[in-house]
């Protein structure tokens, strides 16, 4: 089943080094990476960033499958940025045929900004691999804390936001029941015309839009129940404390920023 | 007995080579036949959904094979699709599947996929309704305004209607009051008497399953380790209580009096047999 398949935003319980780090310090590492993947000018410090990526992966003894599924949505993006920056870019031509070329520095940066985009989306699946879900909020919640100062619903947001990643699962397993139970009843989703295609879809859609409501509505009653009133005095079950890994790692994530800075701006 | 469904090897893992791989069934071999009243049950977990998902084709082997009146229903295209007509499968909760403006086009659903004319549309559904115990006048109203027994049986309806040779039930009577429960089985036992289908009944209550059907099949953890009559799979009380099921009250006393040394039949179920088993046993005594 196609839906099942969805890996993004999906958690790989586990007990390695990188599960075990302090949310907040995954989630600043995936921050500073993607500038230092932003700064990286030269093979050196791009060989550089890759290779600390790819331990980071092994470490975290999540299948290396896994993540190259989860990056094959971005696919398209990825080849359409390299055969732009493969064609239009300036500069010493290797090879032509009418309008189009392929320059030297053309194929430079094609390969770069593929690796960008790759590195990119790998460092951000390396978070959600390894976080839960519920940690991952929590986290987020702690970081922007001080914004509360300006008014900003943080606790609110976050609470959202867990609501919303819990219930993606439940949503898919609806999704995939009521199809299911259609399928059962002879509905045909895959022939036709876009018409038929997109009528085909009302069976599914109008009982997931009543479930979903239901759902919503019954959560709400026990949120309540359960006293629930928002952020006010709210303690949590969950203490999140920084430990030595955490400051290990973050001080390796701060030596990569400064190397890549070095690299960039001093040269070798 | 003219067999017709075949189960033949079956084996279903849940999202194969990851780390939340999961074998549902392992190596289920079963034989269902026509007009039979067959209970399948289990307790939470055992697999009981994933089994019937592949009667109709809605889910594919891992491997093993599944044939439909002699036909493996994955060897043809045409074959995959015209199953799920010929194999109607009632989920879960099924009113949460409801989506038309009235309970009449709700039930017509299925017999439209057929690409049945109107007329025959209309009979079947007029048909099922009367069936599932639904009156004229419920048919032009919305079925989001009805009870939830009400809902219950609009989707039954719903299946119905196909005129399916097997009717699979997955747990139908769940939530609902004893009244509405035994009306339910009575519209079922109508359709089976009527139409000589083959109705399959997914439990984990033993006791309901045991009074209505003629044949068991318990599965515990993918397999199927009792098949048989109510009175052959009760005789094996003490080891369904292992199992995690919840025998009758009735049969949990007789197996235990069996145990203890007593010349009784262990696989009493009911009252009425409870009654019986007592007089053959004093019976017995009196002659020694
Ligand atoms: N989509 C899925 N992905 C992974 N595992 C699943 C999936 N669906 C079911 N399972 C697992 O397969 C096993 C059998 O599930 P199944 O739904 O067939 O149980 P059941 O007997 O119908 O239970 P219940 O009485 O609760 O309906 C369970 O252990 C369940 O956790
Ligand atoms: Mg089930």
């Amino acid at each position: 089943m196609a839906l099942k398949d969805i890996t993004l935003g999906q958690f790989f319980p586990g007990n390695s080094f990188i599960h075990r780090l302090d949310p907040r310090s995954k989630i600043i590492f995936t921050v500073l990476f993607i500038v230092i993947i932003f700064l990286c000018k030269d093979l050196v410090s791009y060989g550089l960033v890759l290779a600390s990526l790819l331990v980071l992966v092994g470490i975290s003894k999540v299948e290396p499958k896994v993540f190259v599924k989860g990056m094959k949505p971005v696919v398209f993006i990825v080849v359409c940025t390299a055969i732009l920056n493969l064609f239009y870019t300036d500069g010493n031509v290797l090879w032509s045929l009418g309008f189009l070329k392929i320059t030297e520095e053309g194929l430079w940066k094609a390969f770069f900004m593929v690796l960008r985009i790759l590195m990119l989306i790998c460092s951000t699946l390396l978070l959600t691999y390894t976080t839960s879900p519920i940690l991952l909020t929590d986290g987020l919640e702690r970081l922007l804390r001080p914004l509360k100062k300006v008014g900003f619903p943080v606790h609110e947001l976050s609470m959202m936001m867990s609501i919303a990643l819990r219930f993606i699962p439940t949503l898919i397993q609806e999704t995939d029941k009521i199809i299911n139970a259609q399928k059962a009843r002879g509905a045909d989703f895959d022939s036709g015309n876009l018409m038929q295609k997109a009528k085909a879809l009302i069976p599914i859609l109008i009982p997931l839009f009543i479930s979903s409501f239901r759902r919503a509505e019954e959560l709400a009653i026990a949120m309540e129940c359960r006293c629930y009133h928002g952020d006010e005095g709210r303690t949590s079950f969950r203490q999140l404390r920084l430990h030595g890994r955490d400051w290990a790692f973050m001080t390796f994530t701060i030596l990569l920023l400064a190397a890549v800075c070095v690299l960039r701006y001093f040269g070798l | 007995m003219e067999p017709i469904i075949e189960i033949k090897n079956l084996t279903h893992i849940y999202s194969p080579k990851t780390p939340f791989e999961h074998k549902a069934l392992d190596n289920v071999d079963l034989t269902i036949y026509r007009g039979e009243y067959l209970g399948i049950i289990g307790r939470t977990g055992s697999g009981k959904s994933t089994l019937i998902q592949h009667l109709n084709g809605l889910m594919k082997p891992s491997s093993g094979q599944i044939l439909f009146e002699g036909k493996d229903i994955w060897g043809s295209k045409a074959m995959t699709h015209d199953i799920r007509y010929q194999v109607g499968l009632v989920f879960q909760y099924p009113e949460y599947q409801l989506f038309e403006e009235t309970v009449y086009k709700d039930i017509a659903y299925g017999p439209r996929n057929m690409k049945l004319s109107e007329e025959e549309v209309d009979r079947r559904v007029r048909q099922a309704a009367k069936f599932a115990g639904l009156s004229d006048a419920v048919l032009e109203r919305s079925p989001f305004e009805l009870s939830g027994g009400q809902k219950r049986r609009v989707a039954i309806a719903g299946v119905i209607a196909m005129e399916p040779k097997v009717l699979i039930l997955d747990e139908p009577t769940a939530g609902l009051d004893p009244a509405g429960a035994a009306e339910i089985l009575e519209n079922i036992e109508a359709y089976r008497k009527s139409n000589n289908a083959t109705i399959i009944f997914v439990s984990h209550s033993m006791e309901d399953v045991a009074r209505i059907t003629d044949r068991l099949v318990v599965i515990s953890k993918g397999t199927l380790p009792y098949v048989g009559t109510p009175h052959e799979v009760f005789s094996h009380g003490e080891d369904l209580d292992k199992l995690g099921l919840a025998v009758p009250a009735m049969n949990r006393v007789f197996s235990r009096v069996h145990a203890m040394g007593v010349d009784i039949d262990p696989a009493v179920y009911t009252v009425e047999q409870a009654k019986a088993a007592f007089l053959e046993a004093f019976r017995r005594k009196e002659r020694v």
